[in-house]
């Protein structure tokens, strides 16, 4: 699967990834939606942690459709809560 | 994916699919994107310029306190001398707002370099971005004309339509950025013209304002300490040296 992380660039992951991603992400937007700001950091560390460590940098000459963008690594938990309520980072 | 990766992916590709319907002409469109990123950059590096600006207001307002903060310390010194005492602690008052002030302005000023720097590294990099993005979008202009394998094309050009969606957010976080870094400069900036300092070596009669904060200040002992340890230095013969406690060296001496 290819991931990118908005403003960094795109990585393939072994498409046996997306599970854990996708769990993480669920987590993730569980925590914003109760306003657990500390846990939603630390999950949001760790899907980028699993991009990292399993992700092979695409180089700047392929291109190629993401199937999963992520957030900027500083999303902001404002920024956060704003991606679930329709208004997201980016704006029309 | 429902969740943040899924939300964002959504509203990427909206707006990819947007961007490709629109576009009569892909090489246009890739064009204008391009054109249109390098018009947004530029508004970051101004807005860097500006924040550079502020800070180097600041910094010229605080090497005038640095200034202002000696001449008051002279001037207590000269009037204790004579005799005056209460214009000294006048001045030793003066001279502890103005400490205040120089610690608080560096503070912003610190805080500010800190700032511009991250920008300024933002700036660079999405310079490069856009660079990368130039010479991908020749390639697929180039593919376009030549009107082959349509089905490749169409996934390189979502390709690129995303690379620029991506370099669209990222200018756009940067700008966003830089405008609250402005307005906070320009904030501490307009603070500091309202201030107190414009001229409070002159020993005349005080503003109500500045009257108001040294009797606020008064009430600590800072200045009451400063006169004492002045008065020492002075009744040891002379003013450039440092207090002798008791002055029991003196009177060995003597």
């Amino acid at each position: 699967m290819i991931v990118r992380v908005a403003g960094e660039g795109q990585y393939r992951l072994p498409n046996g990834d997306a599970d854990r991603l996708n769990e993480l992400d669920n987590r993730a937007v569980s925590a914003v939606e109760e306003g657990d700001e500390a846990r939603f950091h630390e999950l949001w560390a760790q899907m980028l942690e699993l991009v990292a460590s399993d992700g092979n940098a695409i180089s700047d000459d392929e291109l190629i459709e993401s199937d999963v963008i992520l957030p900027p690594r500083d999303v902001s938990f404002e920024e956060a809560k704003g991606e679930f309520t329709g208004d997201g980072l980016i704006p029309d | 994916m429902p969740g943040l990766g899924g939300r964002m992916s959504t509203v990427f590709k909206a707006k990819i699919s947007r961007m490709l319907d629109r576009a009569e002409d892909p090489a246009e469109t890739l064009d204008y994107g391009y054109q249109k990123q390098v018009e947004l950059l530029q508004n970051v590096k101004k807005g860097i310029a500006d924040v550079v600006t502020s800070k180097k207001r600041l910094q010229m307002q605080s090497s005038k306190l640095e200034q202002q903060v000696v001449k008051l310390d002279t001037q207590a010194r000269q009037a204790l001398a004579q005799g005056k005492e209460d214009l000294a602690r006048m001045a030793l008052e003066r001279k502890t707002l103005a400490q205040t002030e120089l610690q608080s302005l560096d503070t912003q000023i610190n805080e500010l370099e800190g700032q511009q720097e991250q920008l300024t590294e933002n700036e660079q990099k999405l310079r490069q971005k856009i660079e990368q993005f130039r010479t991908k979008k020749e390639v697929i202009k180039a593919q376009y004309s030549a009107a082959e394998a349509q089905v490749k094309i169409g996934e390189a050009a979502h390709g690129v339509g995303e690379e620029m969606a991506d370099l669209g957010l990222a200018i756009q976080r940067a700008e966003d950025k830089t405008e609250q870094m402005r307005a906070r400069a320009g904030a501490v900036e307009e603070l500091e013209a309202a201030g107190t300092f414009d001229d409070i070596t002159q020993l005349g009669p005080a503003e109500d304002d500045i009257d108001r904060q040294l009797r606020e200040l008064t009430s600590g002992n800072q200045v009451e300490d400063e006169l004492a340890k002045m008065k020492a230095e002075l009744g040891s013969g002379g003013g450039d040296q440092p207090a002798l406690g008791k002055g029991e060296k003196e009177e060995s001496a003597g």
